[in-house]
């Protein structure tokens, strides 16, 4: 059974006629896997996580028939109890070091303090357990960096300092917003390699939400690929790379310059819609070089040989092996689940 | 044979000065500022160890002395170094008991006028659609009015004396924190250490008060010291006005409007007091900007 199990999560801001953020998203990890979202921005990769963790504010509303981790509803988690699994079994590191730590308390008061929260360590334990923290992220001079305030830390240490926090409680799953955005290459290089290598040992699962897709080349085991708030198509790496079947993971590979040939590099022409011009039929159908009379329906994700593709005419298929994709309002689909509010 | 030196790797220890050390040296690269923070300990001394230090009663009347001069004009004692007033009283008496009003009066209203500002600053940013609205509005309310005629409005109310000057001018200055918190509030509100802090099982009140409040304090200090000085100028405006702290206390704003009647005749018993608040508002001043360079990083790295 998966770790992490989502069906049918949708959130959306504003009145009911408002176009979901996420829509009808279905995704499942499991233990010790490495699951990376990919897509541009705008297309809800952060928000689905936030969703995931009941970080989602009003007006935000989210709904789902089943938001499962590890035997526990987060759905009907209330409070306390959700407090209590999320951050110690479920933990997430973010995208901009510099703002990820509170400024105003050292590195060591920080892990410290989500040691006592949830593993009810105290003083020297909590201390010297704070430090192997340090050490096991390998911040050089681990002992006096404790006594440091964010400031007076670079950013690729602010993150790996992040990643400690994350790792504090043991979770068995970790969740990395774009991880390396915001550091520069040969740091993003390291930090990568210390989250895959934490990952190994503790044998947790990984959610690697990145644009940045040679990351995922390397790094992950499974790709889900968003746009519009619509996983497009989900498959294995590394033949997801090798033969994409959405248009659009298409398009997403060629626009990577070591991928192209041409001297200009590929692009997709147009941006992700937004609230007030999402498509009536397939959302990629403004911006598909593909798109032909059919796309006007919305097409459902089908599952096929390789993964699963939301397109009526998959790319790089065998006649045999092509699903046959039904549009979404044709598909017996489920009601939304209960409605909860964060 | 020549031959490479490695020098050991030496284990990067790295020294990070106390946030005050680093404070204090930033704050005394300032010369006004630490002008101004010598003056204001001075003041403090006066006011704390003003029975002591003042050769007489202030409020001790010397009937064969009465506007006599400072000592070093024509006719002045050196009995009384800064001359006496209209009944006699000692001029540096009653300006080093002065002090001790002033100070009291700036502390109180300080500290009655933050820490409830600080509350509703930090209800109305935590919760934008409900509360917030109703607070700031009535905060809109309170800054639409002169904030001196309100504080007179407040002091005709509930009657002039020193307690209620001081809430008087607590009140007035009440919504620029209530601002100024929840303008910090927000914009903490929006960083990842806050929604690391949300995933990591902090609460509300915890949110508030441990993970946010201590990011806002550094506008909201230099705010305080800057109200600090406005509100002796506003007692000192109340008293002159004779709605504050009532006569004979010895209260700078008050000598001020009883001494006005002697203004050409007795220059020193209306520029003394002058002089005080002058003085300690510059002060005041001075010390606030020196905070805030000191306290705000980004002008920090200017200088």
């Amino acid at each position: 059974m998966s770790l992490l199990e989502i069906q049918n999560l949708s959130v959306r801001f504003g009145d009911d006629g408002a176009p979901p953020v996420v829509d009808g998203l279905d995704l499942s990890v499991d233990r010790g896997e490495v699951l990376a979202i990919v897509g541009e921005s705008g297309s809800g990769k952060s928000v689905t996580m936030m969703a995931l963790m009941g970080l989602i504010d009003a007006p935000g509303k989210v709904a789902a028939n089943r938001l499962r981790f590890s035997d526990q509803d987060l759905l009907s988690l209330k409070g306390r109890q959700r407090r209590r699994l999320i951050g110690k079994d479920l933990a997430m590191v973010f995208q901009d070091p510099m703002t990820a730590l509170n400024p105003s308390y050292t590195v060591g008061f920080q892990i410290e303090e989500v040691l006592r929260q949830h593993l009810g360590l105290k003083g020297k334990a909590a201390r010297q357990r704070a430090l192997e923290l340090l050490e096991r992220v390998e911040i050089p001079g681990a002992a006096s960096r404790l006594d440091a305030y964010p400031h007076q830390l670079s950013g690729g240490m602010s993150q790996r300092v992040a990643i400690a926090m994350a790792i504090a409680g043991e979770p068995q799953l970790l969740i990395a917003d774009e991880p390396t955005t915001a550091l520069d290459v040969t740091i993003q290089a390291q930090i990568m390699e210390l989250l895959l290598s934490l990952q190994r040992d503790q044998d947790m699962a990984l959610i690697l939400i990145t644009h940045d897709l040679a990351v995922v080349a390397e790094t992950a085991q499974r790709v889900c690929v968003m746009y519009a708030g619509q996983a497009v198509e989900t498959g294995r790496v590394p033949t997801l790379f090798d033969a994409p079947a959405h248009p659009y993971t298409e398009a997403l590979l060629a626009s990577i310059p070591e991928q192209s040939d041409n001297r200009r590099l590929a692009t997709l022409p147009g941006i992700v819609p937004g609230r007030y011009d999402r498509p009536a039929g397939c959302l990629l159908s403004p911006r598909c070089p593909y798109a032909q009379p059919r796309c006007t329906e919305r097409p459902a994700l089908e599952p096929y040989d390789r993964g699963e593709v939301r397109c009526f005419f998959p790319r790089n298929m065998t006649p045999d092996e092509a699903p046959e994709v039904l549009p979404e309002a044709q598909r017996p689909s489920q009601p939304p689940g209960e409605h909860h509010v964060q | 044979m020549s031959s490479i030196e490695t020098l050991p790797a030496a284990e990067p220890t790295a020294y990070y000065p106390s946030p005050l050390r680093e404070f204090w040296s930033a704050f005394k690269r300032n010369k006004g500022a630490l002008g101004g923070l010598i003056f204001m300990l001075m003041l403090v001394v006066c006011a704390l160890f003003a029975s002591v230090l003042a050769p007489y009663n202030p409020t001790e009347q010397f009937r064969d002395f009465l506007l006599t001069p400072p000592a070093w004009q024509e006719g002045g004692t050196s009995q009384f170094l800064l001359g006496t007033d209209e009944l006699g009283r000692d001029m540096l008496s009653r300006l080093v008991h002065g002090a001790r009003l002033s100070l009291l009066i700036g502390l109180a209203s300080v500290v009655f006028s933050l820490v409830p500002g600080i509350l509703l600053g930090l209800l109305a940013g935590f919760s934008p659609t409900r509360l917030g609205p109703f607070i700031m509005r009535l905060m809109d309310i309170m800054l639409a009015l002169p904030s001196l005629l309100l504080a007179v409005a407040i002091v005709a109310i509930l009657g002039p004396g020193l307690i209620n000057t001081i809430f008087a001018i607590a009140i007035v200055s009440l919504p620029s924190y209530v601002r100024l918190t929840r303008a910090a509030v927000m914009t903490e509100l929006n960083r990842d250490y806050v929604t690391a802090s949300r995933l990591a099982g902090a609460g509300t009140l915890r949110l508030m008060f441990i993970s946010v409040l201590p990011n806002c304090m550094a506008p909201l200090i230099v705010q305080a010291t800057l109200s600090f000085s406005s509100a002796i100028l506003d007692a000192a405006a109340l008293g002159f006005l004779g709605l504050g702290v009532q006569p004979p206390t010895p209260e700078w704003g008050t000598m001020l409007a009883s001494a006005r009647d002697y203004i050409e005749r007795a220059w020193w018993v209306v520029s003394l007091p002058g002089l005080a608040i002058l003085l300690s508002v510059l002060a005041i001043n001075l010390l606030g900007d020196g905070l805030r360079d000191a306290l705000d990083p980004k002008l920090k790295n200017a200088a």
